[in-house]
């Protein structure tokens, strides 16, 4: 199959915001919506960097630390994010255990290791398909977000188990990581410019 | 294209239709927020929340990164993004560009990500089917018009605002 011709090739680049498409140049405004359209998006590749470095960290402490604590008249209990998914399994509702466990343990992980496959490939030009990468960054892209999940799970039992006598739950401080990492990561997903991979034709064949 | 994407779709509804559907949405947002989700009893106790109650339990125990960071995404940016593309459309349907229009329409396109109702509501049903094991629990009225607005704006979101761009403008 040949390539076709890229707008970069023909001395084109489009708007990012709204599609039109405008003369090459280092930077410009677009002269439909006045959004900055450059090539490819300034520093792309080192933010991405910095936000998937910090989302890796915060990671630890998102698994370990207790996400949720219960304060009951038998005692105090605090619950990681697996140890939820355990709960589940246990209690009678694999269907759940495996939804919590695909979510918020699963897509994160995969999502960083994606992401850091796809920065690496870019950065040192790897032999990869290319068609693949580009589908692997979709991916990524559209599921980010369902990883809040969790978040959500434990606010909402915060806010609704308050009897003060019987049951107390709070928010752990894996919570408040755990809801940085996805935060992090989706930024990072969208710093990252799916147009790189293309670019790799140029150094390696893919 | 050469990454196997759709570049440009002409969405089925009309903006006309569409704009029926945010209307709609905004509705069912407020008694969303104005109701409480479930109502929990255990043993002649009885609590109820709403979103918002949820919300200020966190930031009241101290946790006011994650109360952010919940209020954001299931209150902020939906109805931002639904007061936009309201906006957005009144103003296309009158064949007006008005001079905030460009920029709304891109500050849309960054908000967007951001709103994570359906998210949420699985959230919901997750701590439902938790909680259901140590209390009764008797549905609210807010969790129906969740379940309603998360197919609301399913459609909404699946009306790419860039295409506002190919309606006809007079000026």
């Amino acid at each position: 199959m040949t390539e076709p011709t890229t707008a970069a090739e023909a001395g084109l680049m489009a708007c990012e915001q709204c599609g039109l498409v405008v003369p090459l140049a280092p930077s410009t405004r677009c002269p439909r919506c006045g959004a900055t359209i450059h090539p490819r998006r300034p520093a792309s590749l080192s933010r991405s960097w910095a936000l998937l470095i910090a989302a890796i960290i915060l990671y630890i402490p998102a698994n370990l630390l207790p996400i949720m604590q219960t304060t009951s008249l038998f005692g105090t209990s605090r619950d990681t994010i697996m140890g939820g998914v355990v709960y589940f399994w246990h209690s009678g509702s694999p269907g759940l255990a495996v939804l919590i466990f695909s979510v918020s343990i699963l897509i994160p992980m995969l999502k960083m290791i994606i992401l850091g496959i796809l920065a690496l490939t870019v950065q040192f030009g790897w032999p990869l398909d290319r068609h693949h990468c580009a589908h692997l960054y979709h991916v990524i892209e559209f599921v980010g977000r369902w990883s809040m999940l969790d978040v959500f799970v434990v606010a909402l039992m915060v806010g609704l188990v308050r009897f003060r006598s019987l049951a107390v739950i709070e928010a752990g401080p894996g919570a408040i990581a755990f809801g940085a990492v996805v935060a992090l990561t989706m930024v990072a997903t969208r710093s990252f410019d799916p147009r790189l991979i293309w670019d790799t034709a140029h150094r390696a064949p893919g | 294209m050469r990454c196997g994407t759709v570049v440009a779709r002409r969405h089925r509804l009309a903006p006309d239709q569409v704009l029926a559907l945010v209307v709609a949405a905004l509705m069912v947002f407020a008694i969303a927020n104005a109701f409480p989700i479930v109502n929990l009893r255990v043993q002649g106790l009885y609590s109820a929340t709403t979103l918002w109650g949820a919300v200020a339990a966190l930031w009241a125990e101290g946790r006011q990164g994650m109360a952010l960071l919940v209020f954001a995404t299931t209150q902020a940016f939906p109805l931002l993004d639904l007061c936009c593309t309201l906006a957005l459309l009144w103003a296309a349907r009158n064949r007006e560009r008005p001079r905030w229009f460009a920029p709304l329409l891109r500050f849309l396109q960054q908000v967007r990500p951001w709103g994570m109702v359906e998210v949420f509501m699985l959230g919901v049903v997750v701590s439902l089917v938790k909680l259901s094991g140590m209390a009764a629990m008797v549905p609210g009225v807010a969790l129906w018009a969740f379940a309603i607005l998360t197919v609301l704006m399913a459609a909404i979101l699946s009306f790419h605002p860039h295409q506002l761009w190919h309606e006809p403008a007079d000026d």
